[in-house]
């Protein structure tokens, strides 16, 4: 029996989230928030893998009273339990005070029940930066394995995970001893819809949720702002792309236009072989 | 094994919430399900939200829900090409407790609502469509919904799924709309600075202002157009019934490109930022449309119901009381433990007597009426207008001889008969 953590994170829409022009910061007010999305997949993931093997899925989040709306969104996935740390104390962490945290909390769940696997989502959209993860495999001291592209066996007697990592031309197949950290990429699976007995069990669940105290062994200073040593020193928007060529006409006209430019340009586009028409 | 409630609720508008949170309130084991991300993600309405229906739900609602603006002047716009004859009445009562009502962003306040009911206890599930009533020995036992394993079941299943009730239709309570029964309202929401648009509209800081508009703002077509006051936006919209828009050719959002280009509206609305592009059904059948409402394990509320009062612009109000009275029945058919057509026929009952079933017998034959004759707002409004202009430009005729003059305008004597016989009619379809 499996127990498998995935760690989510409640982020704020940002398909459709306004930017301040003065500040060029997120208007947070602006989008709803949602679960992020490779955390879906993450969570779907481990979902699969309990079918698998058999066992329990927890999730954990670090966030404002509101994300246990992430959490219900997980169970409607199919987690079986959601933990959520939440406190002041938290507040303001770069990604390096986030997996101190979240260690602490994920120490803390062990000891309720052994951590076989941890899954995270490759990064968070509001983020982008990927490091949660891994910080948190290295604070525990188990492998991190990112880009995670497909989980072809799980061996809980021999301790041994077997898995695909994305590379930038194919996968590489790995086999690393457990429990291990994935990250996992969003083409590892499909999310399903969620089944209505999900659904009503997830409109009836409430989290476990800590404060810092409920958390042992905490060095304060390591904490929320005061633990984060990133220092954002300038953000911009990024230029517009100039340029760019339109075509017009029928679909068909469309393609054999299209295929021409390509050809011409080949090195832009890396196309291999000749022209045949 | 799918699991039981008392009572299924579908759609989360103002009727199915209002139903929900006084079920839950009474004890009673509810769902409500709804079909957008959250309530109020895909509900749409002008914008007025009237303070005693809602209050009867939750008492002094107004000091927590998130409303925009207390409306303390309601003006009326009667349009011509390039001039408009506006009354209206502005009263500081409206500006204190207990308000008379409020302008509201659906988005948000329906969210609020909800969220009220779940308070109480009722459970809300989002993203999730009913796509049939589960019907055994001719009796509703519950709702098919898209989701795998989706089937629910209850003692009895309320229908607030709106305007385009499917579940009403797979009853066979509801037939499809004739164009002349249903009007299809597009609207815009305009960013624009608080101080300006208390400026624009001559209003203290927090207070808001309604505008409705007829005549040229729909171009003469039976219909109305509107102008609300919300926090820092604006509401603007116009809607007629489709049978007018089918006769003239128009498409919907070009009736409202025209509306806001007007020069009587421009001034107002002039280097707003558009926000937000909404659409919708709204049913104006009025009495004659109405469906069943009662069956066996069923009750059929809101717009579901038909239940909007087009002279008056008023449909969530009595959404919300048909909601609360549906509770009301449902309650009591708990304790009875009867389920059927003929105990819970006391919702109807109590509907049709309350000012809902009042009203929509009112005013049962004027939508039609003033779709049969288009007259009204095609050339009466821009008549009153000539009149107008006529009596308050002072240019040296008597103030005689300019009443002669708009005497001639009106026509020969035959039309002026015509007139009378009009105003006549009006007045029968609407006393």
């Amino acid at each position: 029996m499996l127990h498998i953590v995935a760690c989510i994170k409640q982020v704020p829409d940002t398909k459709i989230i306004k930017m301040n022009p003065k500040t060029n910061t997120m208007d947070r007010a602006s989008a709803p928030a949602i679960l992020n999305p490779y955390d879906a997949h993450a969570v779907e993931e481990a979902v699969r893998l309990k079918q698998r093997y058999g066992g329990t899925v927890s999730v954990l989040t670090m966030g404002p009273p509101p994300a246990v709306k992430a959490i219900r969104k997980c169970i409607e996935i199919g987690a079986d339990e959601g933990y959520m740390i939440s406190d002041r104390a938290f507040a303001g962490a770069d990604t390096l005070a986030t997996s101190y945290a979240l260690t602490k909390a994920l120490n803390k769940i062990a000891k309720e029940r052994p951590i076989d696997l941890i899954i995270c989502g490759k990064m968070t959209i509001d983020g982008d930066t990927g490091q949660v993860g891994p910080g948190i495999a290295r604070r525990l001291d188990i492998p991190p394995l990112t880009s995670v592209k497909k989980i072809v066996e799980i061996d809980k007697e021999k301790g041994i995970a077997i898995l695909h990592r994305k590379l930038e031309d194919g996968y590489e197949v790995v086999s690393s001893t457990m429990p291990c950290l994935f990250s996992v990429e969003k083409d590892i699976n499909e999310v399903p819809y969620s089944t209505m007995p999900n659904m009503l069990r997830a409109a009836r669940y409430n989290p476990h949720i800590w404060s810092v105290n409920d958390l042992e062994d905490v060095d304060k200073a390591q904490l929320g702002l005061k633990g984060s040593p990133t220092i954002v020193s300038s953000v911009w928007a990024p230029q517009k792309p100039q340029g760019g060529q339109m075509l017009d006409g029928k679909a068909a006209d469309q393609v054999s236009q299209l295929l021409g430019i390509m050809l011409e340009k080949k090195e832009l586009f890396q196309v291999k072989g000749e022209s045949t028409s | 094994m799918p699991e039981k409630f008392d009572c299924i609720v579908v759609g989360a508008g103002p009727a199915g919430i209002a139903c929900a949170y006084e079920l839950a309130k009474a004890g009673v084991n509810v769902l409500l399900l709804e079909r957008g991300e959250y309530p109020g993600s895909k509900n749409v309405m002008g914008g007025v939200l009237y303070r005693q229906m809602m209050e009867d739900v939750i008492p002094e609602f107004y000091k927590e829900a998130p409303l925009e603006r207390p409306i303390v002047e309601q003006r009326f716009m009667m349009m011509d090409k390039e001039s408009a004859l506006t009354f209206g009445y502005k009263g500081l009562e409206w500006a204190r407790e207990p308000y008379n009502n409020f302008t509201v962003l659906r988005a948000k306040f329906d969210q609020w609502f909800a969220g009220k009911a779940v308070e109480q206890g009722a459970l809300l599930i989002n993203e999730t469509v009913a796509l049939s009533c589960i019907v055994e020995n001719g009796k509703v036992v519950g709702v098919q919904t898209d989701r795998p394993d989706g089937q629910l079941y209850a003692d009895v299943v309320v229908l607030a799924d709106g305007v385009n009730s499917l579940l009403a239709k797979s009853l066979g309570f509801h037939r499809e709309f004739k164009p002349d029964e249903v009007a299809l309202a597009t609207m815009e929401i305009l960013k624009l600075d608080k101080k300006v648009i208390e400026d624009r509209f001559n209003l203290e800081e927090g207070q808001g202002c309604t505008i409705e508009l007829f005549g040229d703002a729909t171009k003469g077509i039976l219909g109305t157009g509107f102008l609300y006051t919300n926090k820092d936006t604006l509401s603007l919209g116009v809607g007629t019934l489709l049978s007018g828009m089918i006769k003239h050719k128009l498409k919907p959002h070009h009736l409202l490109d025209y509306v806001k280009n007007h020069p009587m509206i421009r001034p107002f609305v002039q280097g707003a930022e558009s926000q937000e592009y909404l659409a919708h059904l709204i049913p104006e059948g009025g009495y004659h449309s109405m469906p069943k409402v009662v069956g066996d394990g069923v009750l059929v509320v809101g717009d579901a119901a038909q239940l909007v009062n087009a002279i008056h612009r008023e449909g969530s109000n009595m959404a919300m009381t048909s909601g609360r009275l549906a509770a009301e029945t449902i309650v009591l058919a708990k304790q009875a433990g009867d389920f059927s057509e003929a105990f819970l026929d006391r919702y109807r009952k109590e509907l049709m007597g309350s000012f809902v079933g009042e009203d929509l017998k009112k005013y049962k034959d004027s939508t039609h009426h003033f779709d049969k004759f288009p007259q009204y707002f095609e050339q009466y409004i821009p008549m009153m207008n000539r009149a107008a202009s006529q009596m308050f430009t002072v240019d040296g005729t008597s103030k005689r001889e300019k009443q002669k003059k708009i005497w001639r305008d009106i026509g020969s004597a035959k039309e002026k008969v015509k007139i009378a016989r009009d105003m006549y009619r009006a007045w029968k379809v609407m006393k």
